[in-house]
């Protein structure tokens, strides 16, 4: 998880504002430059809606489409209403898949908010030398790619010569000597949250400090002289000034781990017997690997509204908190 | 204040077993690579290696096509970085200096395709590629991920270009240059740190990439490494060391940019991340 990519550094600027205000000091080339703009922007709109668009209308397309392997190979295009969408809304499946996903989202979540929000607090208590080893520690696992991620927790729940299961049976667990974790629905489920835990945490714990160190002093010494205690202080003035960043992150999470595809696959493709799939998963075996592409789309159009509702309602928060900045 | 020595000594034990917690995975993984095969099976895991060998990173290098590989992750990562560059550096002008009507929505709509669902969109981009006749080819994927990269480019650049100072650009226009050459040798120059930090960002996002390759290049000359590296266990049975050497060869690139990168990341980010 790339975590990092979808945060961009918005700097207020005065010269923006201004940019905003005043006429143009150039009123004699007015016209060319009314095109200018746009102009620049061009190719990379183009881009956008050509590379992102396309494919996806495409998928509304193929959603109302019978395609299997047969129409694939004979390049049919057969039109089928909403059977898609009947079949897939119909089927026990679908909701079984749907709230398995809710159920890994929300747990994912929770322990990435809770534990990163500890971490970031511990973080701003610790002293300097001790600070800086964990914000190094954080970082290291922020920046491990996620394949390689994957292939290393592959190995540390390894059955045979794994640490975990080493560590398990030293602890007096014997029976987990020789425990297979992908050859069980929860455990496998367990080794996935693990890791996306384990990749989440930097983000959100390193983001929470930094935004700490902007709470003003002042405020906490005004607590104090009102006679508020630590836990006070921290209810009346860490948790407010920190609110809307905790909104908007808990929201970014949510939508990551909503489509973590690539963990859940690599791990174990989705098994044991695709008790593990989750709804970007099950759209892809469904869909490319059984070949039934339309019904795959319609699942896939389907998870894209749930996420487009999630990214409307992130940026309801990001663009109220920086308004001023666009 | 007065801290009992207990109040001490919890936050820094807490940090410790976090500090393990974190790198231990990562330690982990390069232990291993450079292990020999005895003490990889052994009963008792082998913390610290005594024995350092290569045999392992030999086995991984040596691993058909590996080198194909690693020509087509830098072809297509560098490729794609470069182009949404390109298009960026033109439209994060205009978002950041221009007033013209809909800049506001230019904005809102490059940060929903910052968040576009890519995973999700996977069989609508298999069908578009295929009835193109492009599987398995390096063209499809570099198009994908410099789209996938461009929002993020697109919306950081806009700050740096933002925060090069107004004054400047107007006394070059004064001194007679036009704008595009005011643009050339006044801001481009003072871009280069932002160009260098945002262009990192979207090499690691693409060498990462996993999903599309998955299913656009099933063609083992033609794959990516993230591809490559998910299906070498299986390929090499159990050899947890030739696995291991093989994720080690597929992070180093990204830990090494990620750490050099992070202060520049971190203080980005706050910036803009939280406002009272």
């Amino acid at each position: 998880m790339t975590v990092q990519t979808e945060r961009p550094p918005a700097r207020p600027t005065e010269d923006t504002q201004r940019a905003d205000g005043g006429p143009h000091p150039r009123g004699a080339r007015r016209r060319p430059a009314a095109l200018a703009p746009y102009l620049l922007l061009l190719p990379a709109v183009v881009a956008t809606l050509l590379l992102l668009g396309w494919p996806l209308v495409k998928n509304g397309m193929l959603s109302f489409q019978n395609l299997n392997m047969r129409q694939l190979i004979q390049h049919l295009t057969e039109w089928n209403g909403v059977d898609n969408y009947t079949e897939v809304l119909g089927s026990s499946d679908f909701w079984r898949v749907t709230g398995r996903s809710l159920l890994f989202t929300a747990t994912n979540v929770v322990l990435i908010m809770v534990l990163g929000t500890l971490t970031g607090l511990l973080l701003a208590r610790l002293g300097r030398r001790m600070r800086v080893t964990l914000l190094i520690a954080l970082v290291l696992a922020w920046a491990m790619p996620v394949i390689a991620a994957t292939t290393v927790y592959q190995w540390l729940f390894a059955q045979r010569y794994g640490v975990v299961n080493w560590l398990l049976d030293r602890a007096g667990f014997h029976s987990m000597a020789d425990y297979n974790w992908t050859g069980d629905q929860l455990s496998t489920f367990f080794v996935i949250t693990v890791l996306i835990v384990w990749q989440s945490i930097p983000f959100v714990a390193i983001n929470l400090y930094a935004a700490t160190t902007t709470i003003p002093k002042e405020l906490y010494e005004a607590a104090a002289l009102d006679g508020a205690g630590a836990w006070q202080g921290f209810t009346s003035v860490t948790l407010p000034f920190l609110r809307p960043f905790l909104y908007a992150t808990t929201f970014l999470e949510v939508i990551w781990v909503f489509k973590a595809f690539a963990q859940v696959f690599a791990i174990n493709q989705g098994g044991p017997d695709r008790l593990t799939e989750i709804l970007p998963v099950y759209a892809y075996i469904e869909g490319i690997g059984n070949q039934h592409f339309g019904m795959g789309s319609a699942i896939a159009l389907l998870t894209i509204v749930i996420l487009l509702a999630m990214t409307s309602l992130h940026l309801r928060i990001v663009l109220k908190q920086g308004e001023d900045e666009l | 204040m007065n801290r009992s020595l207990l109040g001490r000594i919890w936050p820094n034990a807490t940090a410790v077993v976090l500090v393990v917690l974190c790198v231990f995975p990562v330690y982990w993984m390069f232990a291993t690579a450079f292990k020999p095969t005895p003490d990889i099976v052994a009963e008792d895991p082998v913390f610290f290696p005594t024995d350092i060998t290569f045999e392992h990173f030999e086995t991984a290098v040596n691993a058909e096509n590996f080198l194909t590989l690693v020509g087509n992750s830098l072809t297509v990562t560098v490729l794609a970085v470069l182009f949404s560059l390109v298009l960026a550096l033109a439209g994060s002008f205009a978002l950041a200096r221009m007033r013209f009507k809909g800049r506001r929505g230019f904005v809102v709509g490059f940060m929903i395709a910052q968040m576009a669902p890519w995973e999700v969109m996977v069989i609508a981009i298999y069908m578009i590629v295929r009835d193109a006749d492009m599987l398995n080819s390096l063209v499809p994927l570099t198009l994908f991920y410099m789209v996938m990269v461009l929002p993020f480019t697109m919306l950081t650049l806009r700050g740096f270009v933002a925060a090069v100072p107004r004054e400047l650009e107007e006394s070059a226009m004064v001194d007679g240059c036009t704008r595009p050459q005011a643009f050339v040798r006044v801001i481009l120059p003072l871009l280069a740190p932002g160009l260098m930090s945002t262009s990192l960002f979207g090499f690691i996002t693409a060498w990462n990439e996993f999903p599309l390759v998955l299913v656009l290049n099933k063609q083992a000359e033609a794959q990516t490494l993230p591809l490559w590296l998910s299906q070498f266990q299986s390929q090499f049975g159990d050899d947890w060391g030739a696995t291991m050497a093989a994720s080690s060869l597929f992070a180093i690139p990204v830990l090494v940019l990620f750490v050099f990168l992070q202060r520049k990341a971190v203080s980005g980010l706050t910036d803009g991340a939280v406002k009272g």
